[in-house]
Parts: C-alpha cells; structure tokens; sequence
C-alpha cells in the first residue's frame, strides 16, 4: 500500500514536534512534507531571547538541522510561505507555484505579533519579536553607539527583548500600560521586585503609560510619545505587545475558526482531514502562547495520526522568564480569589518574596520571585491536586523540608526534625542550634530564643515552628510571650520597627516597605496600608508620592462620608473667625446645589451636610471663589485652631489670641499627622477656647504664653499638661511646631497625642523641645514638610486632579448587548 | 460559532479596565441603585451592588484590598468574589455580586 501524504504548514516549535511523535510512534507510516515561510531550519523560538542578550548563538538552539529532514525521508520547503489550500482537490499552494497534495494537513502556523496602529508604527526602526529576522534586526540596531531602545509590552516576551537589548548596551526601557510588570502572572508584590532587579541591569520602567504617538525623522524612528505628554527618545522601538493566533489560512479554506483555528479534543478541525496544533489553535475557547500546552496537543495529534484515540483536555499553564539572575515563576491561581487563602514568604535579605495560593486545602497557584527551585514541586502538587492540609505549615519551605515532615502533626513533626535541619532560613539557624542555646542560656521565651539565635528574627516565617521547637524542648516551662503589639494581622514588626527601618534604609514606596520588612500579605490590608502611607510621607515629604488607594475615603475624596452617602464639606476659617463674603458665598452654595443641612460645628466654623459625591467639585470651586479652601474636617492631620475673642475685644484678654490661633492655622494647616490634631488657644485663664481639653493648647498670660499638650475631649476626656512656657508669640509658634513634628515622627498611626505622650513621657518631650537646638531642627523638620502639603487638595481637584473619582464610570447603564470582541 | 448551549446573560461594555484604579473602584448609577466596579492589586475586577450588607455604606468608597473592600461605614471587610462579610461578620448578609467579565481591555457587565 502506497504511504499517505502528511502535509504540515509551519516549520516551527508544533509542527516539527508534531511530525517527531508521529514518527516516535510510526516511522513508516506517512510521506511528509514539512513548508515553512522562515528560510531556515527549525530552531527553538523560546531561545531567541538568549540569542538577543548574546548568551547563545542561533546554532546553539537549532531544533532538527538538514540531516534529520533528510534522514527521516521529510521533505523541507522553507522560506515557502503556504498561500492557499485547496481543501476540494486537497492541495496545498506554497509561494513560487508550489503545489503539493496531501492525505492528511496539519497546521501548525503559531501565531503573529500584535502590532499597535499608533501613529508612526510603520517607521523603520519599529519591530516586533517573533523570529530570527527580528533578533538580528534588533542586534543591528543596538550596535550603533549610544542607542536607546523603548519596549512597548511589560509582558515574558518584552521584558526578555529589553534585558536582551540592554546586555547589548543599548539604553533600554520598558513602556507598560499596567501598573504591574507581567500583570497576567505576577501579583503587585513580585512585579515591584521584578521592577527593581531589571533596574539594576540596566532595564527601566515606566508603568502606567499609554503610548500615543511613534514619534519620526526621515522614516526612522526617533521616539515615543505617552498620553501624558513624556516622550521617550529612541532609535529601536520594539513592540511586545501581544500575539495573534495566525489563522487566515484557515478562515480563507472555510474552517471554523474564532479567535485561533477550532479544534476539538483530537485536534481536528471542522474538515476531518485536517488537523491543527500549536499557538494557532483553539481549543475548549482557550488559545496558548506558551510551549508546554503544545508537547501535550503534539502527543495526542501523533495518537490521532497513528490511529490512536488519546484525547487533549487542555493544559495548566506555568511561566519563568528567562532573564539571567532574575528568577520568577509563576503558575495557576497565583493571585488566589475567592475561597483561597495566601502563604505568603519573605526573605528580604535574599530578595525572595513566595506566595502559595491555597484553595479547599490544595495548591491552586503559585508565585515565586528570587527562589524558583521548588516552583516544579508546586506545579506538580497543583496539577495533582494533591491535599496539602497536613504540611501547610512547612509548605512555603518548599519540599526538601516538607518531604522529611509529611505526615506527622505538626508538634511531632518538629520533635522529629534533625537537628540539623534549617529552620530558619534567612539567618541560617538549624534545630539543634536553638535547643542547644535554650538548654545551654536557660531561655525560655521565644523572644529570647529569637533574640540569642537569630531563629525567627527576619521574616518571621518561621515563627511557628521556632516557637514549636521552644514548647517541645520546655514543656511546661514554656512561657508564651509577648513582643511590641504588631501593626496589623500581615506583620509581626510593631509600629516603631517599622518607622525606623523606613528612616534606617530609605525606603520610599509601599511594596518596597513590605519586601524590606517582609509583610505576610501579598498587598496588605485596610490597616496597615493607611499606616504605611502615613510613615511614608512623613519621612520622605519631598520624595513620595502618595498612595490614594491607601487612604481611607474621607481623605481620598476631601469631604466626609454621610451615613447614606453622601458628603459633608467644612472649609476653613482660620481661628474661626469668618466675613460677610464667605458667608454669603457658603449662603449661595446651599442655594445652589440644594445642600439640605447647614450647621455650627464643635470647631467653630459650617459644615454644609448631605453634599452628592458628584457636586463636591463644583460647590469647592464656588467656595474656593470667595477665598475659602479645605477645612480637613476628615484629615488625620490639623483639624481646628479654635480661638477667643482675645485682646481685640475682651476686656480680660492679655495677648492676641485670635491673631496667634490665625497664625498657627496658616501655617500649619494642610500637615498630615498620625491622629488628628486640634489646637486652640485662649486669651486668659478663663480658657473660653476650651485650650486644656485639645492636642495642643495655649493660654496666654500677662508675661507670654503657656503651651499645653495632651488634651481630648471625645472618647476619653483628658486635661492637657503644661509643656513649656514663653515669652513671645514667636517662641509659642516654633515650640507647637515642634511638638507637632515630634509627634509626627513618633506617633503610631491613629494614635492621637495624649496616647503618645503617655507612651513615651511628658519629661522625654519637654527635654528635646526645649533644647533651643533641637527644638530649631524639629521645627524646620516641620516646615520644610509644609512646603508640600500647604496646598489646598480642593483646589487642586477643582482644576481636574482625580477627576475620575467623582464621576460614575458610565453614566447610563442601558443594558445593550455588547459587541462580541472580533 | 460552535458554542452549544447559548449564555443568557445580556454583556454591557461598561468602560475599560484601565478606567478603574488599581485597588480602587468605580461606581455606575442603575435604576434599580448603584453598582461597584472594583479592580484589585493583581488587576483582577469584580461587580457588586454598591450597598454593604450592614447599613447600606457605599462600598464602592472603600479601601481594596487583597480581594476584598473595606466599607467606609463602618469598617466590615466584604469579599469581593462572593459579597460576603469576612472575619467576624462573616454570615451577616450579603451583597449580590453582578456578573463581569474582562475582554480585551474592556470590561462587561452581565445580566441574566
Ligand atoms: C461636625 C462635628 C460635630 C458638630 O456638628 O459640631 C464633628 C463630627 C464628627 N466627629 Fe467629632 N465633630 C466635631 C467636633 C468634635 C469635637 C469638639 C472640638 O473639636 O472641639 C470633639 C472633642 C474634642 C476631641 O477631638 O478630643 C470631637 C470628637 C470626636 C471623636 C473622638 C476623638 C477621640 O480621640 O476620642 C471622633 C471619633 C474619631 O475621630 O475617631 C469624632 C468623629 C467625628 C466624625 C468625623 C465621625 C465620623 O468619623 O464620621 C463626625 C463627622 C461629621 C462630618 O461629616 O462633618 N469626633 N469632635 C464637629 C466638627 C469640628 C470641625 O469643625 O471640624
Ligand atoms: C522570544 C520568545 C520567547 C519565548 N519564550 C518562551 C518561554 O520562555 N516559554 C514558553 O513556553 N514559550 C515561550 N515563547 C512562546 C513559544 O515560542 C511559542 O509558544 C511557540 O513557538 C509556538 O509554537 P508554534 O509552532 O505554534 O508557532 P511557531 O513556533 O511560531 O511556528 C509557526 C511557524 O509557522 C510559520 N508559518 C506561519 N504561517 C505560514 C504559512 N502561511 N506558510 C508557511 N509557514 C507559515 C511561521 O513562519 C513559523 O515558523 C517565546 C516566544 C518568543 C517569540
Ligand atoms: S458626637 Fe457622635 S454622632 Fe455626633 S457628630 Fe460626633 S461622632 Fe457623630
Ligand atoms: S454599612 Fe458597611 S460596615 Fe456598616
């Protein structure tokens, strides 16, 4: 019986492999013909990468070369694209007149680069990564001197093409419409290490950024312009965007075909004689762009082919970019979801940060950034779906602990650890090291263990077993102890450690406070993120940038949240004291926008209650008209400055106070603090400014002024303490600003004066403001902070900042059908 | 189309993902009241009514975080998968969830 003719269109990764199984399983059995559009052999396309970063050469990762085409009898037309089948005739059409006639087709044409339609996308110098013809592209480009290259796409494929282009000394950036680098397979947490490491080999960030314009000079490309008007000079602009599955031959024969060619669990298409496998395919509605889901489709076509009934279910899908020294690995749920539950490790100083996504007690995804090594374990007990319940505790330890402990309750399992098994990893601590010192120092704590051994003392991770090991080696004579109150459930570092180290080691970002101090949540939650902000901006007023996502509502929006919803907004009046014009434009603003409550607040000054989210611009934009801006009436930051009447009118009054309060208010306003912070002051001992029960109060006397400190009258009524006394208006002002900033470098967030100063002391307090040297840095400290926050937020919102947050995404929902996406 | 069995769900383009800030929320007016629109840390995005279980707090106001939001009432942690309250609330009603789904960039939002 004559051979049957096997047609395979695509001489790449899944058609050759394809063509390789079949012969695996019957050598004999087929005539085959192999036409690629690429002139050249097939090669392993996921080695490109190396090849651009010149770590390997294009014959260091050809797949099959001449001989075995020849050996095994395959006929190879390459650099002949296929331009028509003719499924009636059965024939296929290549380039050049080429005709060749099959039994049985394979398609195997993987899939295009997605290029985007801006402006300027057909200059020279714009490429895409798919094939050889693009690294060497690329390689020519890079070897001018001084080339900048910009890579839109912060996805495997454009992070590997700017590494590449940077180990070539090109000047590399990767442009990234997220805010997260591989957003499809990193959480926020390893995307922030991903930005730092590719960094520090040269490869720049810039996330966020739409890309609007290429930018050209004589048909070459000289740059990218972003939405936001930045523009990225460059000669080499690659785009790594995203890939197509390449199916117009298909469509053109008549298959099905949606997003890639349909195929069903055989991998045949809607002609029974043909068949298609690879990046080109979809299957079950899912389309790959990875090699592992192709080995599988490629052993059940072979089956297929070879008259075996294997079937293909579809593929769980790992990643791992290929970026030297840079490990990520990353499979499944990595983000978890509903139901999961996080393990979450970080070693800072080994830059690791591991997070196990756990669902109905089995592995469901995985993330692992600087320590890969047991990512194919996770894989395999996901693919498994292995129970995992009986060693969750050493889960993130990966297997070489968890194997030798499997199956013992966790008391046990510490009891027969070795003792020379490591337990704590990033100090480098082995079992037997701990119960020697405990035995040898007599420790019976585990903060004393954590103190004398370092076990335990980094991440933290490993604090259960520690303290396990603690509990076997004591028995009774364990004491559970108690170290400063954490900040919140996704730490065990109380406030203070945290403020240092933000201080000690200059970290200037939220992720990067979380890796350093090794956070057990993957972003934190409602109250520890607030906090973080906070501490940030208090260190760094000059450098960092805010994070609104991590204030509370009533800061974000500048208003206060009513109980159904809408806002109230309190502007200021300095010291309380207020004009016919402000009160006529408060007046018209109720008018207009039909506010229903107006009212005296506690504070001295009107709050205008039941104002719509969507209003807030417009009625700040009125008030702001008639000179009045925020009253941070929801700031953790200066509330009030309450006043009396003072030597302007009352007959008691000794000094100015009005004048002082108005001061005070001026220049401290817009200062964010760990609590709130209300101040008043009064022109004599008959305190009508209620000084004594505020945070920071003054009573001013015939011979100057008494500043006060620690007083509330909410929850906890509380008389101030006297903390100084001076003689000018001058020295009142500089010591309130100095206690202030002492409380904003030392308060726990939320913590409000009179706790703090519980905490560490009136006596501590009076001694370093009232050291004239201190006192003159603290205060600076202060001002210079002010320099950035004396700004009035709604100002800065009525001229457009955040405009997103008052307007609803749509305004009318009419319930349409929507286009199904092409 | 090979799809067998027809979705009932009528899909409405609401805007594009990229409208909504990472772990942040929108809200879109309805007749029937407002719905949230989240996106979370890992630019995953869920729909809920926008009315915590509790007293009705506009949950599109609140603090995203992990999968869940902060309502900026009175603090309960919803699941932004299922509506439910979490930790200590857990049980205390529940918010419905409006089906959505991302497609290419742009986010839809269901009806059934
Ligand atoms: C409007 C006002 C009541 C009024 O109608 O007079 C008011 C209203 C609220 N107060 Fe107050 N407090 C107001 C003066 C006071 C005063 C009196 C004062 O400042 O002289 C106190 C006692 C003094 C003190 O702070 O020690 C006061 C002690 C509190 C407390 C308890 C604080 C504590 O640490 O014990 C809270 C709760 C909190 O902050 O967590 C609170 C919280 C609130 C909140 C913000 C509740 C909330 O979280 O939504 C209320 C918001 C109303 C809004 O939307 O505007 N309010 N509140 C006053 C606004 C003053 C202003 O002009 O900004
Ligand atoms: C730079 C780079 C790095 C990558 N890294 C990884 C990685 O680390 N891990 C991973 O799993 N995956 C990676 N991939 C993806 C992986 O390479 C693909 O999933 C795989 O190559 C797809 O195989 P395929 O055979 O379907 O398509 P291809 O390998 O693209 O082969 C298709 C072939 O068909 C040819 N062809 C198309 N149309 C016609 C026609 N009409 N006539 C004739 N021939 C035609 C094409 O020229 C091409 O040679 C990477 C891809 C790139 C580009
Ligand atoms: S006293 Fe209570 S009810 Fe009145 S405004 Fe203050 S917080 Fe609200
Ligand atoms: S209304 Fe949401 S917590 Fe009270």
């Amino acid at each position: 019986m004559a051979k049957q003719r096997l047609v395979v269109i695509g001489n790449g990764m899944a058609g050759c492999r394809a063509v390789q199984e079949v012969l695996k399983r019957d050598p004999d059995r087929y005539d085959i013909a192999i036409l690629g559009a690429e002139p050249r052999v097939n090669y392993d396309r996921i080695m490109l990468s190396p090849v651009l970063a010149g770590e390997k050469s294009f014959r260091d990762i050809v797949l099959n070369d001449e001989a075995w085409y020849a050996d095994n009898g395959i006929a190879l037309h390459a650099g002949r694209r296929v331009v028509a089948i003719d499924r009636d005739a059965k024939v296929v059409h290549g380039e050049g007149g080429l005709k060749l006639s099959y039994d049985r087709l394979i398609l195997a044409t993987g899939s295009d680069p997605v290029r985007l339609p801006l402006p300027g996308a057909d200059l020279a110098g714009v490429v895409t990564f798919r094939d050889l013809d693009d690294v060497e592209a690329m390689i020519a480009a890079s070897s001018r001197p001084d080339a900048r290259a910009v890579v839109i796409g912060g996805g495997l494929l454009g992070i590997e093409a700017a590494y590449g282009l940077a180990r070539r000394g090109m000047a590399a950036t990767v442009v990234h419409l997220m805010d997260v680098l591989m957003e499809r397979q990193l959480d926020a947490s390893a995307g922030f290490l991903l930005t730092e490491a590719l960094a520090s080999k040269g490869v720049e960030t810039v996330l966020d950024a739409l890309s609007e314009e290429i930018l050209g000079e004589g048909g070459r490309v000289t740059g990218l312009r972003l939405k936001d008007g930045r523009v990225l000079a460059c000669e080499l602009l690659v785009m790594a965007v995203g890939i197509r599955p390449n199916a117009a031959l298909a469509r053109a024969a008549g298959l099905d075909v949606n997003r890639g060619v349909v195929v069903d669990d055989r991998l045949r298409t809607s002609d029974p004689d043909i068949f298609a496998v690879g990046e080109c395919v979809e299957h079950r509605g899912q389309c790959y762009g990875l090699v592992a889901p192709i080995w599988d489709m490629c052993r059940t076509l072979a089956d297929t082919l070879t008259g075996g009934d294997a079937a293909y279910e579809g593929s769980v899908l790992s990643t791992r970019l290929k970026v030297s020294g840079v490990d990520v690995f990353s499979a499944g749920k990595f983000a978890g979801g509903e139901g999961c539950e996080d393990i979450v490790f970080r070693d800072a100083g080994r830059g690791v940060y591991k997070r196990i996504v756990l669902e109905n007690g089995r592995v469901a995804g995985a993330v692992l950034f600087g320590d890969v090594l047991d990512g194919g374990w996770y894989f395999d007990l996901m693919r498994q779906g292995a129970e995992v319940g009986d060693i969750r505790e050493t889960l993130v330890f990966g297997q070489a602990v968890t194997e030798g402990l499997r199956g013992l309750d966790p008391s046990a399992a510490v009891a027969a650890m070795a003792d020379t098994a490591e337990v704590c990893g990033c100090n480098g601590v082995c079992k037997g090291t701990i119960v020697e010192a405990i035995m040898a120092q007599g420790l019976t704590t585990l903060e004393t263990v954590r103190a004398h051994t370092k076990a335990s003392a980094s991440c933290g991770s490993c604090t259960p077993i520690v303290e396990r090991i603690v509990q076997a080696t004591l028995g009774d004579a364990y004491q559970a102890g108690s170290g400063p109150a954490p900040v919140c459930g996704c730490t065990h570092k109380g406030h203070d450690e945290v403020r240092r180290r933000i201080v000690a080691e200059g970290l200037k970002s939220i992720p990067a406070v979380m890796q350093a101090l090794e956070w057990a949540t993957p972003d934190g939650c409602a109250s520890c993120r607030p906090a973080l902000n906070y501490y940030l901006l208090c260190a760094w007023p000059g450098d960092y940038r805010d994070d609104r996502q991590s204030r509370f509502i009533n800061e974000r929006v500048h208003a206060n949240i009513q109980k159904d919803g809408t806002y109230s907004v309190v502007p200021r009046m300095w010291g309380g004291m207020t004009s016919a014009a402000e009160l006529r434009a408060i007046a018209d603003v109720v008018d207009k926008f039909d506010i229903p409550s107006v009212k005296v607040t506690g504070g001295q000054r009107i709050d205008l209650l039941g104002v719509k989210k969507d209003d807030l611009p417009a009625v700040w934009a009125d008030l702001n008209r008639a000179g009045m801006v925020s009253g941070h009436a929801y700031a953790k930051g200066l509330r009030t400055v309450k006043t009396c009447v003072g030597t302007d009118w009352c007959r008691f009054g000794t000094q100015d106070s009005t004048g002082l309060g108005v001061r005070l208010e001026k220049f401290m306003w817009g200062s964010w603090t760990p609590a709130k912070v209300k101040l008043a002051v009064s022109g004599c001992p008959r305190n009508c400014a209620e000084a004594t029960c505020k945070d920071i109060g003054v009573i001013c006397v015939d011979s100057g002024y008494e500043i006060h400190v620690g007083g509330a009258a909410g929850l906890h009524i509380r008389g101030t303490e006297l903390l100084a006394k001076v003689a000018t208006e001058e020295e009142a002002l500089w010591t309130i600003c100095a206690v202030t900033q002492m409380y904003r470098e030392q308060g726990w967030y939320l913590e409000r004066i009179y706790k703090w100063m519980d905490r560490v002391g009136l006596d501590a307090i009076r001694a370093e403001v009232g050291d004239a040297e201190r006192r003159r840095a603290l205060h600076d400290r202060f001002a210079y902070s002010q320099r950035f926050s004396r700004i009035d937020p709604w100002a800065e919102r009525v001229a457009g900042r955040d405009a997103a947050e008052f307007n609803p995404l749509t305004r009318r929902l009419e319930f349409e059908p929507a286009k199904e996406p092409a | 189309m090979n799809a067998l069995v027809k979705d009932p769900t009528v899909w409405t383009d609401v805007g594009a993902v990229t409208d909504v800030p990472v772990r942040g929320a929108r809200r879109i007016p309805t007749p029937e009241g407002d719905i949230a629109v989240f996106r979370t840390g890992d630019g995953r995005v869920f729909a809920l009514k926008d009315r915590c279980p509790h007293k009705g707090g506009p949950l599109s106001q609140g603090i995203v975080h992990g999968h869940a939001v902060a309502c900026p009432l009175h603090n309960w942690s919803i699941d932004l998968a299922t509506g439910e309250p979490m930790g200590a609330d857990r049980g205390k009603g529940c918010t419905p969830v409006v089906p959505l789904k991302l497609e290419s960039g742009r986010l839809l939002l269901g009806r059934v």
